[in-house]
C-alpha cells in the first residue's frame, strides 16, 4: 500500500502544480483583496508588492466602515430579502409542482407548458413593466418590491416537479389510505421526502439573490432597504472614493457571510449547484 | 505454459483481504468458471488478470508472457463486461473496430483530418472492415451494424461485446458475469451459444460467475471462491459429487446440502444424535453432507417430523426436522410419492457411498475402508 | 346498443371513480393556484406588457403616450449606442464562453484525475461563485488599478514601462471585463462538467483500456469527450445565456464607458428605462435580449441535440 501512494505521489505532482498554479491565479482578487484592507491608504499609493503590511492597520480600516454605513442593516436587509423570497418560492412551488407530478386535473397540460414558456424568459424581461408598476403603488424602497417578483419561481415548480414524479405512487395512496388529506399529504408527506431537492433549490435561490444587484438597483434608492451588493455600491460611490483600504474591507465584511456558509457546507453548495445547473 | 496461469496473487482493500494468496491455471482452449458469492473476490481477481486492476504481490502470465508489469493495452486480453461497456456514440461496426484500430493503426493514423493522409491507411482500413464484418456475420450481426447501441435490446448488445472481444483472437477471453443482464430465456439459450464461440475461438477463458448453475453447465473446470480464496478447483462433476470443503458442499447444489452433525468414537464409528450410523471415521467431531436426491423415506431411519412439501412438478421437496438433533432436512423425492401429512412422523435414510464426511474445520474426510460400498444405512 | 347498455350499468360503478376524479381535480386546481396567481402578476402580465411597451413612446411620467408601432426598433438600427452595446456584448459572449468553458473542463479533469486535493481544489475554483459579485468587482478594481493596482506594480517589476488602464482604456476595458466574467464562470462551469465526468461508467474506461488505448489521449478522445457530449452542449448554452446578461460589473466598474467602449445590452436596457425613464425604447431593447436568448436554447433543442445524445 505504502509503495503504491509513495508512486503516485510522484506521478501526481504535474497534476497537484497545474492546479496549484491555476487556483492561485483564481485566488488573486481575494487574495490582493484581504491584504489591501489591513493595509493604511499611503502604502497603497506607494503599489507595493508586499502582501504583508508595514503598519498593520485593518483594525482602522474595518472600524471606519462599520462606523461609516450600516453593515448589520444592509446584512439584515439581504438576510430578509432571500428568506423571503425562498419561503414563497417554497409556499407556492412545492403544492404546484406536486398537483403537476400527482393529481390529474382539467388544464394541466396548459399549466405544465407555462411553466416551460416562463423558464425560457429571464427575470429582466418583466422588469419594466412592474417597476412602473410598485411606483405608482407607492411600493419602491420596500422589502414587497424586492420580494414579490421573485416570488413565483418557475424554475423551482419544474425542478420539484421532476423530483415528485421519481417519487413512488404508492407513497401518495398509502398516504390517502391512511386518512391524511389531500393538502396535508404536501406538507407532511411530499415536502419531508424533498428535502434533497429543497436544499439544492434553496442554495441556488439564496447564492442568486444575495448576489443580485439588477433589480435593487432598481427599485431601492437609499441606505434604508439596501442590500449587501447595493451596500457595496454605495459605499465606493459616496463614502470611501479613492480609500481602496476601507472599500476592500467594505468588500470582505459583505462577501463574507455567504462565503463562510460554502465553506461550511461545500459538499451540499456544490451538489446544490450541479443538480440546479440547467439555470443560468 | 499457454493460456492464462495465476500465481500467489493477494490484493489487500485497506484491511480487508480481497484475494488471499491466490493461484489458478487456466490452459489454453479451457473453460474455467470462477463462481462465488458476490463479494468473495472473483470479479478483482478477473480484473487484476485484465490489468484494470493491480495486484499486492503476485505474479502473472498470460500465453506463455509474464504480463505481472504490463499494461491492460499489452496483456492481449479481451473482456466481456457485465454491462457490455460499448461506446454509445459509436455504431456497431466501429465498436467492433475499437481493439483492431488501436492496436493495428498508430496514433497518427487515427486522427480525424492528418491520419487520412498517411500513407497505406485505406488498406489497413479495409482489413479491419472485412476483420469486423467477419466477426459480426459469426454472431449474426451483420444487419445491425449501423446501429448504435442504444437502439439495441440487450441480447443484441451482448453479442455485440462478445463481437468485440473476439475480433482480434485473443491469447485469453474474460467475461465478468456477462449473462447477469439478460432475462432468463435468453441467458438458457446464451449460455450454448458462448461455449459454442469458445469451442470456435479456442482461446483461454475465464468466465466470472455467481450463477452455479451457469458455472456447472458451462465450463471444463469449476473453480470455487469464497472470501478471497480458492476453494478447489475440479470438473463440475467433482465439485457437486465429490466436494473437499464443506463450504463448496453447501454452496453448489439447490436446494441446499444437508447437513447432520455427528461424532466419531474411538474405535471410528460414527453415531447420529447417539445412534450408530455404520459410517466410518477418525474420531472426534464430524459433520455427514447428503444431497437432498441422495435421501430417502424408509421404514426405519432418522426420525424426523415432516414439516411441509414444495411441487416443482418434475419432483417433490419435503422439508422435515430432526426429531432429536432439531436440524432441518429437505427431501427430493419423485411426485408420484405418497405425501406425508405435516407433523407425520418419517423415517429417513441415504446409502454410505452418497454421504460425505467433513472433519471440524470443513476439511472432507478420505471415504473409509470400513464402510461397505453399497451398504444400506439405517440406524441402529 | 351502447347507449342502453351504459344506461343499465350499476350507478355504483361509474359515481365513485367519477366523484373521485372530481375531488382530485378540485384539489390539483387550488394546489396550482397560489403559484398561478403569482405567475400571471409577476411574469406573464409584465412580460406581456413589455411586449406592448416596446411598441409605444412611453417615458415614465410623460402624460401622454402612443402607439408608434415600429419606430422603436427602427431608432435602435440608427442608434450608434445600441449597435456598439450589441457588438460588445457578442465580443464578451464570444470570449467568455470559450474561455471559461476549457478552463472549467480543464480544472474538471486535473480534479478528477486524482484524489489528492479534490475538494480542496474544488472549494477554490467555485468560491467567485458564491461570492458577492459587487464586492469582487471591486477587488477587481483595486487588482487592476493603473497606478496602485497590484497588476501594474508586477508588470512594472517585469520592465513593462507603461501597462495598460485596464479599465479606462477603451481598447483594455472589454478584455478586463471578459477576464473578470471568465473568472466567475470557470467554478460554475467545472461543477457542471465534473458531473458529467461522474456520470461516466467506469467500464468503459476499463473497456477502452482492454480495448488497447494506452495514452489519456485516446481514452479521451474514445470514452471522455464523447460522453461529455450533452453535459458540454449544456454548459455552452448556459455559459452563453449567463454571459450575454453581463450586467453587475459594467455596472460597478465602469457603466459602459470609456465612450461606450465597455456599453453591453443590459446596461444599455437599464439606462435608457431607468436613468433616461424611455420605457417604450428599453423595452424594445429588451425584447432583442429575450430574442437572443431564445435563439440560444432553440439553438440547443434543434441544431446541435441530435448529435451528442445516444438513444
Amino acid at each position: 500500500m505504502a509503495k503504491r501512494d509513495l508512486r503516485s505521489l510522484w506521478a501526481d505532482t504535474p497534476r497537484l502544480l497545474v492546479l496549484g498554479f491555476l487556483a492561485l491565479l483564481l485566488l488573486m482578487p481575494y487574495i490582493w483583496m484581504i491584504s489591501a484592507s489591513v493595509k493604511p491608504l499611503d502604502e497603497l499609493f506607494r503599489a507595493s508588492l508586499n502582501l504583508w503590511p508595514e503598519r498593520f492597520y485593518g483594525v482602522e480600516n474595518y472600524r471606519q466602515v462599520f462606523s461609516q454605513i450600516p453593515v448589520f442593516g444592509y446584512l439584515w436587509n439581504g438576510v430578509v430579502v432571500c428568506a423571503g423570497i425562498l419561503f414563497f418560492q417554497l409556499l407556492f412551488a412545492v403544492p404546484a409542482a406536486y398537483a403537476l407530478a400527482k393529481l390529474n386535473f382539467p388544464g394541466r397540460d396548459l399549466v405544465l407548458g407555462l411553466v416551460m414558456l416562463g423558464l425560457l424568459v429571464p427575470p429582466h424581461v418583466p422588469a419594466l413593466p412592474l417597476y412602473v408598476a410598485f411606483s405608482k403603488m407607492g411600493l419602491l424602497n420596500t422589502y414587497a418590491a424586492l420580494i414579490l417578483p421573485f416570488t413565483i419561481s418557475v424554475f423551482a415548480i419544474f425542478l420539484f416537479r421532476q423530483f415528485f414524479k421519481a417519487l413512488p405512487d404508492e407513497l401518495v395512496h398509502a398516504a390517502r389510505l391512511d386518512g391524511i388529506g389531500e393538502f396535508e399529504i404536501v406538507w407532511r408527506v411530499i415536502l419531508p421526502n424533498a428535502w434533497p431537492a429543497a436544499t439544492a433549490f434553496a442554495i441556488f435561490s439564496v447564492v442568486a439573490h444575495w448576489n443580485d444587484l439588477f433589480w435593487p438597483l432598481i427599485v431601492i434608492e437609499g441606505q434604508a432597504r439596501a442590500t449587501p451588493a447595493l451596500g457595496v455600491l454605495y459605499f465606493r460611490s459616496d463614502e470611501a472614493g479613492d480609500d481602496f483600504a476601507a472599500l476592500m474591507a467594505a468588500a470582505v465584511i459583505m462577501t463574507l457571510p455567504l462565503v463562510l456558509a460554502f465553506l461550511l457546507a461545500q459538499r451540499r453548495f456544490v451538489e446544490g449547484i450541479a443538480t440546479t445547473g440547467l439555470k443560468g | 505454459m499457454q493460456g492464462i496461469s495465476i500465481r500467489s496473487v493477494s490484493r489487500h482493500f485497506g484491511s480487508v483481504k480481497a484475494l488471499d494468496n491466490v493461484s489458478l491455471d487456466v490452459a489454453a482452449g479451457e473453460f474455467v468458471a470462477l463462481v462465488g458469492p458476490s463479494g468473495c473476490g472473483k470479479s478483482t481477481l478477473m480484473r487484476i488478470v485484465a490489468g484494470i486492476e493491480s495486484a499486492d504481490a503476485g505474479s502473472l502470465s498470460i500465453g506463455s508472457r509474464d504480463v505481472s508489469a504490463l499494461r491492460a493495452a499489452e496483456r492481449n486480453v479481451a473482456m466481456v463486461f457485465q454491462n457490455y461497456a460499448l461506446y454509445p456514440h459509436l455504431t456497431v461496426s466501429e465498436n467492433i473496430a475499437v481493439p483492431l484500430a488501436m492496436r493495428r493503426l498508430s496514433a497518427l493514423e487515427r486522427l480525424p483530418l492528418i491520419g487520412h493522409m498517411m500513407p497505406g491507411l485505406s488498406q489497413k482500413r479495409a482489413a479491419i472492415a472485412t476483420d469486423v464484418l467477419q466477426a459480426a456475420q459469426s454472431l449474426g450481426l451483420d444487419a445491425l451494424l449501423d446501429r448504435k447501441p442504444g437502439q439495441l435490446s440487450g441480447g443484441q448488445r451482448q453479442r455485440v461485446a462478445l463481437a468485440r472481444a473476439i475480433v482480434r483472437h485473443p491469447d485469453a477471453f474474460l467475461m465478468d458475469e456477462p449473462l447477469s443482464n439478460l432475462d432468463a430465456a435468453l441467458r438458457v439459450q446464451t449460455r450454448r451459444e458462448i461455449v459454442e464461440i469458445h469451442r470456435r475461438v479456442g482461446a483461454a477463458t475465464l468466465y466470472v460467475t455467481h450463477d452455479q448453475s451457469e458455472a456447472l453447465t458451462m465450463a471444463d473446470r469449476v473453480a470455487v471462491m469464497q472470501a478471497g480464496q480458492i476453494l478447489q478447483v475440479s470438473s463440475p462433476e467433482a465439485i457437486y459429487h465429490d466436494p473437499q470443503d464443506i463450504r463448496v458442499a453447501t454452496f453448489i447444489g439447490s436446494p441446499r446440502i444437508n447437513l447432520i452433525s455427528a461424532a466419531a468414537d474411538a474405535a471410528g464409528h460414527v453415531h447420529i444424535a447417539g445412534k450408530l450410523s455404520g459410517l466410518h471415521a477418525t474420531p472426534g467431531p464430524v459433520t455427514i453432507a447428503i444431497r437432498p436426491e441422495n435421501l430417502r423415506i424408509e421404514s426405519n431411519g432418522i426420525p424426523c417430523v415432516a414439516e411441509g412439501i414444495e411441487f416443482l412438478g418434475e419432483s417433490l421437496l419435503l422439508h422435515a426436522r430432526h426429531s432429536a438433533g432439531n436440524e432441518a432436512f429437505i427431501i427430493r423425492l419423485p411426485p408420484e410419492m405418497p405425501r406425508p401429512h405435516d407433523g407425520e412422523v418419517i423415517h429417513l435414510a441415504f446409502e454410505a457411498k452418497h454421504a460425505l464426511l467433513f472433519d471440524q474445520n470443513g476439511k472432507r474426510l478420505a471415504p473409509s475402508k470400513h464402510s461397505a460400498q453399497n451398504q444400506e444405512l439405517t440406524l441402529a | 346498443m351502447p347507449e342502453a347498455m351504459s344506461a343499465a350499468a350499476p350507478a355504483s360503478f361509474e359515481a365513485r371513480p367519477l366523484r373521485l376524479a372530481r375531488g382530485e381535480a378540485l384539489v390539483g386546481l387550488l394546489l396550482s393556484l397560489p403559484a398561478g396567481v403569482a405567475y400571471f402578476l409577476m411574469l406573464l402580465l409584465p412580460s406581456l406588457a413589455t411586449i406592448l411597451l416596446a411598441f409605444t413612446d412611453y417615458e415614465l411620467g410623460a402624460l401622454e403616450w402612443g402607439w408608434i408601432g415600429a419606430a422603436n426598433f427602427e431608432e435602435m438600427l440608427e442608434d450608434r449606442g445600441f449597435a456598439v452595446a450589441l457588438r460588445n456584448t457578442v465580443i464578451y459572449v464570444g470570449f467568455v464562453t470559450p474561455l471559461s468553458i476549457l478552463l472549467g473542463l480543464g480544472a474538471a479533469l486535473l480534479i478528477e484525475a486524482g484524489i489528492r486535493g479534490r475538494a480542496l481544489f474544488r472549494a477554490v475554483f467555485f468560491l467567485p461563485v458564491v461570492s458577492l459579485t459587487v464586492a469582487m468587482a471591486a477587488a477587481w478594481q483595486y487588482l487592476l488599478h493603473p497606478t496602485i493596482g497590484p497588476l501594474n506594480a508586477f508588470l512594472r517589476l517585469l520592465g513593462v514601462a507603461s501597462p495598460p488602464f485596464w479599465l479606462s482604456s477603451s481598447d483594455w476595458v472589454l478584455l478586463s471585463l471578459g477576464a473578470i466574467g471568465t473568472w466567475e464562470n470557470i467554478g460554475y462551469n467545472m461543477v457542471l462538467f465534473l458531473a458529467g465526468l461522474s456520470a461516466i461508467p467506469r467500464e468503459l474506461y476499463h473497456a477502452a483500456e482492454v480495448d488497447g488505448t494506452k495514452t489519456w489521449l485516446d481514452r479521451f478522445r474514445l470514452v471522455t469527450w464523447p460522453m461529455l457530449g450533452p453535459t458540454t452542449l449544456f454548459v455552452l448554452t448556459i455559459t452563453m445565456i449567463r454571459s450575454i446578461r453581463v450586467f453587475d460589473t459594467v455596472a460597478v466598474l465602469t457603466q459602459g464607458g470609456p465612450n461606450k467602449a465597455s456599453e453591453v445590452l443590459l446596461h444599455t436596457m437599464y439606462k435608457e428605462g431607468f436613468t433616461f425613464l424611455r420605457l417604450g425604447y428599453s423595452a424594445a431593447i429588451t425584447l432583442v435580449f429575450l430574442m437572443m436568448v431564445l435563439g440560444l436554447v432553440w439553438l440547443q433543442t434543434k441544431a446541435l441535440d441530435k448529435r451528442v445524445h445516444y438513444g
